[in-house]
């Protein structure tokens, strides 16, 4: 189909958007691609006002971060030596490629032409997601084995130490979490797709779960230097 | 402001087919066609029942506080268990039943009725958001039933953390949990306000109502994921050691305050907001006149939700803080006032020259006027730095925020509930018996609180079970003040749900308002409105302007009026 077809569908009111219509939005007083177009800036709208909500949720932990380092800044760079930073150094790098695929597949499911295309970058995006938590997996047992959590059995002399692992845990598991929590969404979507073949296609559901994506990959830019370049310079 | 084929009221398809659709209380009456409905108003009625079900668990609380308080010593509870009662009482109105109560009660029910919607912009995470507050409701509950927890609603660290052996985690948990559910009712009031507003409802045409959940929503969506935080560090210290703010290794509980504040202090103003929304909502229907300084109304608005997020130093100003921090405090919590008296003045500016009735919901509204005055000039003795390290951590303080939390949130609510009642239910009320609660609650209110500023002043300290004789006749009064407002909280719940089995049918415009809201039937329709509705003018067509004001405006003494 080309751009011309889709538009021309879009205009009479195609029987797959009047599928694809949810309340409230089937009930706007407008024709069906209008409706369709304001109920994909719905939810695009949506999950904007969420990630920030979700801004200051780890911004709030950046803050605790900040606080806590200033007040306690050689046991915090001691600490930081004790980051495995090739794992960190991976993950950064496995989890940029994963946005870069999601990118691909956003853009490529909102033009609707290129269902293969996106397909494979769903997929994509999701095995990098799981290949960071594996990586991550490897990098807690030797956490867990160098005695960096923090207890009786804490490996580091300083007591402040503990804070910035203590941080270390919360965080990486907070964002484990929320990257868990994206690979589900993002199979979800090529799943979908790939059984309806036209699921994806200007599914306002693939840029929701792309800005999400996107977020979870910010926070790790974020933690990224906090956790894993500490002490490391000079 | 018009619609389309309003049909007439007085519908009941039993007794006359009008060709009407079913009301959204008739369009099914499965248990399941109301656990699993996405219609923003049977919404709306979940969290009305379980709202109350946790107004009633915590005001048994209070109940058992105060009645340990009549005497100095201890003879009702002990020690332990009087710190259970006040910290249940605390967390489970705070967050259980003052956060959600008007705006996802009357928000729900209304916002979409108010800008022509047919539903919120995302039904069903509406109804997860109940299934959210509902399951953190639980948690805190099962918490109270094992034992309870004895830190106080703020949680402090490190006692919360290091000391504390009660079920600090599973409340922490039920809270945190809840947190979500403010957070998606905000996210999806903000997107149905910004994106579903019927044609010709511009932002200046939004009623103050809307206006007041859409700052609301903003401070949801903003200040609820830093709580969350603040209760998953606690969380995390008091389940897995790990020690973000553990002072014995080189944490700080204070930063545990800052973060706690930050939310709490704009959560008061989640809680005023709303019933200020509904206020100005009252105020201008009952006095039959258009709100004065509309525009400054929503300014206002937005300048306490603004500002309301900087003066969450002023609850730490004995805690330890930079004296240039704690002047920074001070002066934005002065300055926060002003948008607050902008309000009061208009409101008072409304009535001027008004006709003014006095239904119930007026006698709550203008009750809310004076209590919010009182609450938020004695809040500006707290926000001076001397008298606040005077009278920090007594009566005076607890005088202070129920007179904000209670007086004026919990009235407001109270109000609302009897004005939007008819077009809720279809029904009226007997309005003697609402005027009496509400007078009764207004008077209740006054001697519970009022003496609470006495004691405080003359230095009786909060959170203590045993008390000074000296302070005894000011807790007698309270307590007694008390049992009074036990009477007039009771009494709605009595004649309200007498209204739903026996009462008249409402008209679809009992009040003669002129809200889009009662441009339909009552109770409304699923799909809200017949037809669409198109906005032609501003909200509060009361006194056109330019034309002298009618004076006998009707008044059916039907419709439940005296004058």
């Amino acid at each position: 189909m080309s751009r011309a077809d889709v538009e021309a569908c879009l205009r009479e009111g195609h029987p797959d958007i009047e599928a694809r219509m949810r309340e409230p939005w089937s009930d706007l007083e407008t024709d069906h691609a209008t409706a369709f177009a304001r109920q994909r800036d719905g939810a695009a709208f949506g999950i904007w006002v969420f990630l920030a909500s979700e801004v200051l949720f780890f911004g709030a932990l950046f803050l605790t971060y900040t606080a806590a380092r200033l007040a306690n800044q050689e046991a915090f760079a001691a600490a930081g030596r004790e980051t495995n930073i090739v794992f960190g150094t991976l993950n950064t790098a496995i989890l940029l490629t994963s946005s870069l695929t999601m990118a691909v597949a956003s853009q490529a499911a909102d033009k609707g032409l290129f269902r293969r295309l996106t397909l494979w970058c769903l997929a994509a995006t999701a095995v990098f997601g799981l290949a960071f938590l594996v990586v991550k997996g490897f990098e807690y047992r030797e956490d867990i084995e160098k005695h960096l959590v923090p207890g009786a059995h804490f490996a580091l002399s300083q007591a402040p130490a503990q804070i910035f692992f203590g941080f270390y845990w919360l965080v990486t598991v907070v964002h484990a979490i929320h990257l868990s929590i994206g690979i589900a969404l993002v199979t979800r979507l090529a799943v979908m797709g790939w059984r309806d073949v036209d699921f994806l296609k200007e599914n306002p559901q693939v840029e929701v779960t792309a800005l999400y994506w996107h977020l979870v990959d910010v926070v790790w830019i974020f933690l990224y230097p906090m956790l894993y370049l500490p002490g490391r310079s000079g | 402001m018009s619609t389309t084929a309003s049909p007439t009221g007085l519908a009941d398809p039993d007794e006359l087919d009008l060709r009407l659709p079913v009301s959204y209380l008739a369009d099914g009456h499965s248990v399941r066609s109301w656990l699993l409905t996405t219609d923003h108003k049977r919404i709306a009625i979940l969290y009305a029942v379980t709202i109350t079900l946790f107004f009633f668990i915590g005001g048994a609380a209070a109940t058992l506080v105060r009645l340990e308080l009549a005497t100095p010593e201890a003879d009702l509870l002990r020690a332990d268990t009087y710190n259970k009662l006040f910290t249940l009482h605390g967390v489970v109105m705070v967050w259980f039943f003052l956060i959600p109560s008007i705006p996802n009660t009357l928000g729900n029910f209304l916002v979409p009725l108010m800008i022509g919607a047919r539903d919120v912009a995302f039904p069903k995470l509406n109804l997860i958001s109940w299934y959210l507050n509902v399951g953190g409701g639980s948690l805190a509950v099962a918490a109270l039933l094992l034992g309870g927890v004895d830190t106080g609603w703020t949680f402090y660290v490190p006692y919360s953390t290091v000391f504390s052996n009660t079920w600090v985690s599973l409340t922490v948990l039920g809270v945190f949990t809840t947190g979500f559910s403010s957070i998606a009712t905000g996210v999806n009031f903000i997107a149905t306000i910004h994106l579903l507003r019927a044609p010709g409802m511009t932002w200046f045409r939004l009623p103050l109502f809307v206006w007041a959940m859409y700052t609301t929503s903003l401070m949801f969506v903003l200040a609820t994921p830093v709580l969350a935080v603040t209760l998953l560090l606690v969380f995390a210290e008091r389940t897995f050691g790990l020690p973000i703010f553990d002072p014995a290794r080189g944490g700080d509980p204070i930063l545990f305050q800052h973060l706690f504040w930050f939310y709490s202090h704009p959560a008061v103003y989640i809680m005023v907001l709303p019933a200020m929304g509904v206020v100005s909502e009252l105020i201008t229907c009952f006095a039959r006149r258009k709100v004065f300084g509309y525009s400054f109304m929503v300014y206002a608005l937005v300048a306490i939700a603004v500002i309301g997020f900087f003066t969450w130093g002023h609850h730490m100003f004995t805690s330890g803080m930079s004296p240039y921090a704690a002047l920074v405090f001070s002066f934005l919590s002065f300055v926060v006032a002003v948008p607050s008296a902008i309000k009061v003045f208009n409101w008072t500016g409304t009535l001027y020259r008004g006709q003014v009735g006095f239904e119930s919901p007026m006698l709550y509204a203008l009750g809310f006027v004076g209590l919010f005055t009182l609450g938020g000039l004695t809040g500006l003795f707290l926000a001076s730095i001397p008298v606040d390290v005077h009278v920090q951590d007594t009566y005076f303080v607890v005088a202070h925020f129920h007179y904000i939390m209670v007086g004026a949130s919990v009235s407001a609510y109270f109000g609302g509930l009897h004005f939007w009642w008819p077009k809720i239910t279809g029904r009226t009320y007997p309005e003697t018996w609402a005027r009496f609660a509400a007078i009764l609650m207004f008077f209740g209110f006054n001697l519970t609180f009022f003496p609470q500023f006495i004691a405080g002043y003359l230095g009786m300290p909060r959170r203590y079970h045993a008390y000074p004789p000296e302070f005894q006749i000011w807790n007698v009064l309270s307590s007694a003040g008390a049992a009074v407002l036990a009477v007039a909280y009771l009494m709605p719940l009595g004649y309200l749900t007498w209204s739903l089995l026996f009462g008249e049918r409402a008209t679809n415009n009992p009040w003669d308002a002129s809200g889009l809201e009662w441009r339909t039937t009552s109770p409304p329709p699923r799909q809200n409105f017949f037809g669409s509705p198109r906005i032609q003018g501003g909200p509060y067509n009361y006194h056109p302007e330019g034309v002298a004001p009618v004076h006998d405006q009707p008044r059916l003494p039907s419709r439940g009026s005296l004058t």
